[in-house]
């Protein structure tokens, strides 16, 4: 992708700059048809949002003075390839007592950063850690 | 009746209203609604770009939220001087047209909540409304209905997203009374909303590991159930943390599902852990939660803790308050108007009606499109029942509530298509073989009490063929287009191909003609009269057409229909130019233009023969003498009376319209101040005439009779009739004639008329 940083005049994306858009195997907007679905060459894998897809939208939320918008756009990329398995582990490991310590979720941060680069989300997660640490969550619930 | 009582407490204990519970001002008790003493002052104290006290909280002392507010929703760029702004004229700015929407976002970016809800608390509840119209993210107002019934029954389901479809709402909600049903939910309605036009977002409310798996099994396209609370121990006790929520609206976006958070007063209440602050000051911090964690919107307004906030005083205006925090800063806002918070109509009415004319993102976040039973919600402030009610509301104010009226034959035919649809995926996909008479039964029910069609165990069964064997939308799109639903099958994928750009995670996305329209590129830009959201002409067109609406062309149509019952069986002959008559017993009748001529029915339904019978009959029974004449220099029931009278030997005379209006007067009398008047044409019978009649004739001979009392039970007449009447009435007028002397008549009955 080059420099150039979006701007609401480049929304909706779809419409305005549909040669940015790329499905996940990489198949341009207009051969997503229904006949393409049916002869298979189209299945759910391709129906789903890309990284590159986030961030330009995150570069069209802060265009927009949503910053934080933005950022969880940018969030969002670093989790599109992660599995779903894993996100709803990391999810219940950060829901009150599931974790008595602050180890495995610093761990699970580990495993977002090296294993699938996220390390916006990383760090969030260990950010976690330590509020959760700091505000006693790491007690025993029943 | 209980003694020492005035009756009418009686009477008001029988009102639907007295159903609601109403409670005691009580802040240490969390039964405050915009302020407590233990609400903070606003404050903040920012030490080398990081904040060290917030809203009189200590750094060390943050507990989660302020944690993440601090971190995340605070801009220490703008907060000083955000901050520093008294909150009146913050208030004024809010109300202000010439103060830009965007310029109070900026403002509100560095505003605490303490200070965002001393704001908003500055303003009544009609500045309230104003501000948020203007402050609101997107400029075209939107709608969201509830899709639910008390079966689960899917061929229900199909048939009412269809039917929700057409009426327009934007967004489509289901849930379940059996939480295994959720696939059979979420795929029944995805068929059903996928039949009429495209675009229609649908989400289906369950567990959320469940949800998220339905979206990526791609049947929905959006989720509202991340809730958030103001308190850290009602976040606990809801088994997350801003943290775990933050992360769930991250994984919602990373898989394309478009996505706002849950958040209303009296949550915190119901929960138990309201730490004796005001509702408005806790639903400020969930707000500005939201914010941080980067959710493009919100579902706000008090949503399930509605009902307990509107117990409260200023209740109702809280809930409007709040949402104002929620689209000053910049979140699409999904207004409640959901949980049905009182049994009194006028307070539903009353509670929607700043949505209505305001505008909303979407102005109720789960209207009841199915009927009250049906709603697995639970009832929503509007529901099936009322739906019309809420169309008429619209073409009332002109405004643009989100919803269009359907005929009745575009609804049956919708219908139709969507269970014939879910039927054949159903049995495409072998999941099950609906037969012809539960499919029937379905298309004309207008709630599940009246279909005979699958049980919620029936359906548990099919819910969990679709999980277990991996179902998803690319084989509902592939079964639809099979079996001939081409135009369903393109619908449905055009849907699930909004994810590969992201368009609609944008603030306020909906999609309207094939389109996305969000707060991007459609952004409420309100400046005054004649900018913002403007009904267009096409617009205002749907919205004016309800359904039986009474045009000239109809209304004389049925009175031409009444001529050809009638007309052949009455003779009126003329028997010249009417003179003043010497009998003192005499009473003329004086009868308008239009009678027995061109009109032959009054509003109650009697043919003008019978009246006339019934009017002579009265007269002669008393002893009078009657006389008819027609006046056809007035329609008017006053002046047809005194000039009868002023004709009449007796100087009593009777003048009557055909639609039945009907008055004694006396030659000697103001116009406008006769003996006796029938004013409620619609509901005068014969009997009234009749005793009309006869009074008359009293009157003629000098005694004073009891006058006639036509009793009404409080109709609304004037809504009931005056449409009707008024052109009705443009009949007789255009017969009149300036000048025109009062004709003499005899009137001959030839047959009975029919």
């Amino acid at each position: 992708m080059s420099d150039e940083k979006l701007t609401t005049a480049d929304y909706p994306l779809a419409e305005k700059r549909p040669e940015l858009i790329r499905g996940p195997r990489g198949a341009p907007l207009d051969a997503v048809t229904l006949d393409a679905v049916l002869a298979g060459d189209v299945t759910l894998q391709d129906l789903r949002i890309t990284p590159d897809a986030l961030r330009l939208q995150a570069e069209v939320a802060r265009d927009a003075n949503r910053g934080t918008l933005g950022a969880n756009f940018d969030r969002a990329s670093e989790l599109v390839d992660v599995p779903q398995d894993f996100i709803m582990q990391v999810y219940e490991l950060l829901r009150p007592g599931r974790s008595k310590s602050k180890q495995p979720l610093l761990d699970a941060a580990g495993t977002l950063r090296e294993t699938y680069g996220a390390t916006r989300m990383a760090e969030f997660v260990e950010e976690a850690a330590h509020v959760y640490e700091r505000r006693g969550l790491f007690t025993h619930r029943f | 009746m209980a003694a020492n009582r005035w009756g009418r407490f009686s009477d008001w204990d029988e009102r639907p209203l007295r159903l609601d519970k109403f409670a005691v001002e009580d802040a240490e008790n969390g039964f405050a609604a915009f302020k407590s003493p233990h609400d903070p002052k606003p404050g903040l104290r920012i030490v080398d770009g990081r904040v060290v006290e917030l809203d009189g909280v200590a750094e060390a002392d943050f507990d989660m939220i302020d944690l993440f507010v601090a971190r995340y929703h605070l801009d220490t760029a703008v907060a000083e001087e955000a901050m520093a702004i008294p909150s009146p004229a913050i208030a004024r700015m809010l109300v202000d047209m010439n103060v830009p929407r965007t310029e109070l976002v900026r403002i509100a970016h560095g505003l605490t909540p303490a200070k965002l809800a001393e704001v908003v608390a500055e303003l009544n509840a009609l500045e309230i409304a104003f501000a948020y119209s203007k402050m609101r993210a997107r400029r075209t107002p939107g709608n969201q209905g509830h899709v639910t019934n008390a079966k689960d029954d899917p061929l229900q389901l199909a048939a009412d997203a269809a039917t929700a479809v057409a009426l327009g709402f934007d967004e489509i909600e289901t849930t379940m009374r059996v939480s295994r049903n959720a696939w059979a939910n979420a795929l029944a309605c995805a068929v059903g909303a996928s039949v009429g036009r495209a675009g229609t977002l649908f989400q289906c409310a369950s567990e959320e590991a469940e949800e998220l798996k339905i979206g990526m099994a791609g049947f929905t396209s959006y989720a509202e159930t991340v809730s958030v609370y103001g308190t850290e121990r009602a976040f606990i006790d809801g088994d997350d943390t801003p943290w775990s929520k933050a992360f769930l609206a991250t994984a919602y976006a990373s898989r394309g599902i478009k996505m706002r958070c849950t958040s209303g007063a009296g949550s915190e209440l119901l929960m138990g852990f309201h730490e004796k602050k005001s509702m408005l000051y806790l639903e400020a911090r969930c707000l500005c939660l939201q914010r941080a964690m980067g959710v493009q919107g919100t579902q706000n307004g008090g949503i399930d803790g509605a009902p307990i906030t509107a117990t409260v005083p200023g209740g109702v205006r809280e809930m409007m308050a709040e949402n104002l925090v929620a689209v000053w800063l910049d979140l699409e806002c999904a207004s409640g108007n959901d949980a049905r918070s009182t049994e009194s109509e006028i307070r539903v009415g009353a509670k929607i009606l700043p949505y209505l004319i305001g505008g909303s993102d979407l102005i109720c976040s789960g209207f009841g499109s199915i009927l009250k039973y049906d709603n697995s919600f639970n009832p929503s402030l509007l529901n099936g029942e009322e739906l019309e009610d809420y169309l008429v509301l619209q073409r009332d104010f002109e405004a643009d509530g989100g919803l269009t009226p359907i005929g009745e034959e575009q609804a049956l035919d919708l219908r139709q298509r969507a269970v014939a649809a879910i039927a054949a995926v159903f049995e495409e996909l072998d999941l099950g073989q609906p037969t012809r008479e539960m499919m029937a039964s379905v298309v004309m029910a207008s709630g599940s009490d009246d279909t005979d069609s699958y049980l919620p165990g029936e359906v548990a069964r099919i819910s969990d063929r679709i999980r277990d064997r991996g179902i998803t939308v690319v084989d509902v799109i592939k079964a639809l287009h099979a079996r001939g639903f081409i135009e369903e099958a393109e619908n449905l994928l055009w849907l699930v191909k909004l994810r590969i750009s992201g368009d609609y995670l944008q603030t306020s996305a909906m999609v309207r003609d094939g389109k996305i329209l969000s707060a991007v590129n459609d952004p409420n830009d309100y400046g005054g009269p004649g900018t913002g959201y403007r009904l267009s002409a096409a617009r205002r067109e749907e919205i004016v057409a309800i359904r039986d609406v009474l045009d000239r062309e109809t209304v004389l149509g049925q009175e031409e229909e009444f001529a050809r019952q009638e007309a052949p069986g009455i003779t009126f002959t003329k028997m010249g130019e009417a003179t003043v008559g010497d009998d003192p017993r005499e009473v003329v009748i004086g009868v308008s233009p239009a009678f027995g001529v061109k009109l032959f029915r009054t509003m109650s339904g009697i043919p003008v023969a019978e009246l006339l019978g019934a009017l002579v009959e009265g007269i002669e029974s008393a002893g009078g003498v009657p006389r008819i004449v027609r006046l056809r220099h007035t329609a008017d029931t006053s002046f047809l009376g005194l000039s009868a009278a002023r004709l009449s030997g007796s100087r009593v005379g009777i003048g009557i319209q055909t639609k039945g209006t009907a008055v004694i007067h006396h030659a000697d009398r103001l116009p406008h101040n006769n003996l006796e008047l029938f004013s409620n044409a619609p509901i005068t019978t014969l009997d009234h005439y009749r005793g009309l009649g006869r009074n008359a004739a009293i009157y003629a001979r000098g005694d004073e009779p009891e006058p006639v009392v036509v009793p009404n039970h409080g109709e609304a007449m004037g809504s009931r009739y005056h449409a009707r009447v008024a052109l009705i009435y443009a009949i007789e007028t255009e017969l009149t004639a300036d000048g025109a002397a009062p004709e003499e008549i005899t009137m001959e009955i030839v047959g009975v008329p029919a």
